[in-house]
């Protein structure tokens, strides 16, 4: 066992930890933390896996945007804490049961017991790159060339969901003062100023 | 010549089509003008053929007109066969139809008065009627001029059609929609053996056409087929015995003759034209045109035998106790038709045919004879309030008398040259059952005879029983009935006398009617004819005119002498007098075997099958099924989220076992 | 003896802890939504693994697009949370079943 295998066992022990915090909190903060925490975990089994781009974008804009985003519409609802846990311990056996028998089935495909598609010699030597690899160079060379579509349809998405997500919520507080520039604009003078005849008032 | 033979039916045709669809615009006087022409240019070119083929003897003509379709090599077409007894048919049918028309004029001219004010039937149904009958020719022609079975059963459904729009011509009446409703059913259960028949005739023979059909005649003979499993008929016998039936619907056989009485619902020129000379007689004609076919199968014309001996005797009988005047010669015909059939059946084919042209000129006479007196007494047609007209219609009374005599067979008079005949042949022959045919039309002329003068004495003798107002204006009709009259009365007279050498003994249906040596009655008929009025001396030898002139001594001792006799003698045989009143009981058969059996089935169809089966268990079973079972599954939509994410998750697992293991 | 079985492996387990947490939760929404960001992110492991050891970049390629359409719907999803709870005042999700059947 090298070094390598106990960064790795240590990582993944780590993550399944998280994982199951997140599950079990009882305080959805910590559960958001927990997560926080797995994600990190998966960044640094990335590492190992030579993926240093992802590792990177999932420490950046997964924890720091999406985890964020989480974190702060757990602490502005008003959530009442009292309650979160009843029905847990009751539905816990069945729960268990069938992740366990998921588990238990992924496993045995793919690992050593049962059908032996995974276990063959070129697929656990993963090829080893010069030093001036760069992970990042290779994955734009391909971004930006063949899956330059998917790339576009992807900004799309951002967008969409950009939109959606502000029509979903917005909300306008009547008292607010705002200006719509676009109103404003098509303003005429006779809408605003009403030129009146008066007599000159003398000043006695 | 062939475009004369086209024009015939075509003539007629055209009057109808302007009659019928622009009756509203040409009035009355331009619809029966136009038919009356049409007709009439017939009537005169049938009697040009007539001279052609018989006087000068121009060869029988075969030929196609129009090639319908073809296919699988039979033929469908329209054709004409003119023989002697194509042209015989062909002046009968015009000639009678002639007289009808001009009748019609006088018969139909207030039929205003036989409608509900605003009915919109009732709008120019003078015209209607006129088209009528003029369609009716049409296809009449069409029948007898026809070379191939197609355009048989074309002339004889159309017949059929045209006789149903007629007897229900009144369609305000019910009674006349309930008789016409009858003739058409009746007919069509003759026409499905009729149908039958022509299908044998195409399934073994692959042809329609007569003179190919004929040919293969004798072969057929030889030829077995199995209907039921193990029993083996003869083809050419079920060919006959099936056209037969088709000739028992027509032509009012027993045991389908009830529609006839009840046609009498129609006008009276309608029963004078198609329920006497015409319509009737087609199965007659079917019979003789396809001798060739009938005379392979002794065992069908047996049965024809049979059934015409059983209608002559039988229906003759039950027109002894009709009232209604009308009636009286309805049952009159179907007796008459009985008799034809019964030469029919001795292979006396030329007799058959003879009396079927003698009977059409002297029963249209009388049934014409019969409309005027109705006319006379204000459409009273009971003969009880009758009596006595003899001097108030003269004219009408001694055409009566003439047409009477015919019937029963008075020496010389055309009707008695052919019932003789007919009564000599089935004394001469030896087909199966004659003993009992010679018997059945023996009796059937005192019966014939009985009942004619018991009609004539009750109306024109005796005292008068009508009411006082009919009385008063009672007075002879009109020129157009009466001139038919007298047309028709002429050739009842002289017509027998003229043509039964020729006809009967002679050549005159050579080569249209095929008899065998073996059972050529005729034949031996022959032997001992000498000409008419040798006939008419023999006939003084024969017991058939002492049975007429004792019908005429009854019927005047009954009616004139004694009249209570005639009401006693009901009460004693009262019985029997119920049996014949009843019709032998054959419409209540009917109405309770086939009416209400059927309606019986149907409402158990209903009820059953449609009410509990369709309607209940699949229609509304299925419906309620499908209820029941959303009622059930609704319960799994919780619309709590968790569960149907946890139902996700159960089919993964699912579907990850089912790989896992398979 | 890391090899790629074991990283499968470690996915396998990530992907059925999130579908218990889905099951078991019953009181809140967000660690529903937090469960979900957890199968996505097993998936994502998988896929890495698959493309550093058959050599073939496409499989960080979808795990690049996997993250930004898992971002946008961590928003959508948060989004509507957030009118949830203005109009239900609850997160709760056993009073979520106004679409009972």
């Amino acid at each position: 066992m090298n070094f390598t295998d106990l960064v790795f066992y240590f990582f993944a022990a780590m993550l399944v930890l998280a994982g199951l915090g997140v599950i079990s909190a009882r305080n959805p903060v910590h559960s958001a933390l927990f997560l926080v925490l797995s994600f990190f975990s998966c960044s640094a089994l990335w590492l190992l896996l030579h993926a240093e781009f992802l590792a990177i974008t999932l420490v950046l804009v997964y924890v720091g945007a999406v985890m964020v985003l989480f974190l702060f519409v757990v602490m502005m609802l008003n959530i009442n804490l009292a309650q979160m846990r009843q029905g847990f311990v009751r539905y816990l056996p069945i729960g268990a049961l069938i992740a366990l028998v998921m588990v238990a089935q992924m496993v045995w495909i793919v690992g050593p017991v049962g059908p032996d598609v995974f276990q063959g010699e070129q697929l656990n030597q993963a090829v080893q790159q010069g030093a001036d690899y760069s992970n990042t160079r290779e994955l734009g060379k391909v971004l930006y060339t063949e899956y330059v579509f998917p790339f576009e349809v992807a900004a799309v998405i951002l967008l969409v969901a950009i939109v959606a997500a502000i029509a979903l919520t917005m909300r306008r507080r009547e008292m607010t003062k705002y200006q719509t520039p676009g109103k404003q604009v098509k303003v005429r003078k006779a809408d605003r100023l009403r030129v009146v005849q008066m007599d000159a008032e003398s000043n006695e | 010549m062939e475009s004369i033979y086209l024009a015939i039916p075509l003539a007629a045709l055209a009057g109808a089509i302007i009659a019928g669809f622009f009756g509203g615009s040409i009035g009355r006087v331009g619809a029966h003008t136009a038919t009356i022409l049409g007709v009439g240019t017939a009537f005169v070119l049938s009697l040009y053929v007539l001279y052609q083929h018989v006087f000068v003897g121009i060869e029988p003509f075969n030929g196609t007109v129009y090639t319908w379709m073809v296919s699988e090599g039979i033929r469908f077409e329209v054709g004409f066969l003119i023989d002697n007894l194509s042209v015989m048919m062909m002046a009968v049918v015009t000639g009678v139809s002639l007289a009808v028309h001009v009748y019609t004029i006088g018969y139909m001219a207030d039929d205003d008065h036989n409608w509900p004010k605003d009915s919109l039937a009732g709008k120019n149904s003078y015209q209607r009627f006129f088209s009528y009958i003029s369609l009716f020719t049409f296809a009449m022609l069409m029948l007898v001029m026809s070379n191939n079975f197609m355009q048989l059963f074309f002339g004889w459904e159309a017949v059929g059609l045209v006789s149903y729009l007629l007897i229900g011509f009144w369609s305000v009446r019910p009674t006349a929609i309930y008789a016409n409703l009858k003739a058409f059913l009746v007919n069509r259960v003759g026409d499905f053996g009729f149908i039958l028949g022509i299908s044998a005739v195409v399934l073994y023979t692959g042809s329609l056409d007569y003179a190919e059909v004929f040919a293969k005649a004798e072969g057929l003979s030889q030829q077995t087929m199995s209907i039921f499993a193990g029993a083996e008929w003869n083809v050419i016998t079920v060919i006959c015995i099936l056209l037969f039936i088709g000739a028992m619907g027509k032509s009012a056989q027993v045991p389908l003759p009830v529609w006839l009485p009840d046609s009498m619902e129609g006008p009276t020129p309608i029963s004078a034209l198609i329920h006497a000379a015409t319509m009737v007689t087609a199965g007659i004609f079917m019979v003789a045109r396809m001798s060739p076919l009938y005379e392979f199968s002794e065992a069908a014309l047996s049965f024809v035998l049979v059934i015409g001996a059983i209608t002559a005797f039988a229906m003759g009988l039950i027109g002894i106790v009709q009232n209604d005047i009308k009636r009286v010669v309805a049952y009159s015909t179907l007796s008459q038709l009985g008799y034809m059939t019964v030469a029919l059946g001795v292979s006396a084919y030329s007799a058959a045919v003879f009396h079927l042209m003698t009977h059409a000129f002297f029963k249209a006479l009388l049934f014409l004879a019969a409309g005027s007196v109705i006319i006379a007494m204000h459409h009273q047609q009971d003969m009880r309030k009758m009596g006595g007209l003899k001097k108030y219609m003269p004219i009408t009374y001694w055409t009566s008398l003439i047409g009477s005599l015919a019937l029963i067979g008075f020496p010389g008079m055309s009707g008695f040259f052919s019932k003789d005949s007919i009564i000599e042949a089935v004394r001469h022959a030896d087909t199966a059952g004659h003993t009992f045919a010679y018997a059945a039309v023996l009796s059937g002329v005192f019966v014939t005879a009985f009942y004619s003068f018991r009609m004539f004495f009750l109306v024109f003798h005796g005292q008068e029983r009508m009411d006082e107002h009919t009385r008063k204006h009672l007075h002879e009709t009109p020129w157009v009935v009466t001139a038919p009259l007298i047309a028709l009365a002429i050739p009842s007279v002289l017509i027998g006398g003229f043509t039964i050498g020729p006809m009967l003994f002679g050549d005159f249906f050579e080569g249209a009617i095929v008899i065998h040596e073996t059972h050529n009655a005729l034949a031996r008929v022959g032997e001992h004819f000498h000409g008419a009025w040798s006939f008419i001396e023999h006939g003084f030898a024969g017991p058939a005119l002492y049975l007429a002139a004792l019908g005429v001594f009854s019927a005047w001792f009954i009616y004139i002498k004694h009249p209570s006799i005639a009401e006693k003698t009901r009460q004693r045989f009262d019985l029997i007098y119920k049996i014949l009143d009843r019709k032998y009981g054959f419409d209540e058969f009917n109405e309770w075997a086939f009416g209400a059996g059927s309606r019986g089935l149907g409402n158990r169809l209903w009820q059953f099958g449609d009410v509990v089966l369709i309607d209940g268990l699949i229609v509304n079973g299925s419906a309620k099924l499908v209820a029941w079972f959303s009622s059930v599954v609704r319960h799994l939509q919780t619309g709590l989220l968790y569960h149907y994410a946890f139902a996700m998750i159960i089919g993964v697992l699912m579907l990850l076992t089912l790989f896992v293991i398979i | 003896m890391i090899g790629l079985s074991s990283y499968l492996t470690l996915g396998a387990i990530l992907f059925s802890i999130s579908i218990a947490g889905i099951f078991l939760n019953r009181k809140n929404v967000v660690v529903l939504l937090m469960c979900i960001e957890l199968m996505l992110l097993a998936a994502n492991i998988n896929f890495v693994a698959f493309s550093h050891y058959l050599n073939d970049i496409s499989g960080q390629v979808f795990v690049f697009f996997i993250l930004t359409v898992a971002a946008a719907e961590a928003a959508i999803g948060l989004a509507i949370l957030v009118t949830l709870f203005r109009n239900r005042n609850t997160i709760d999700v056993d009073q979520l079943d106004a679409m009972k059947g």
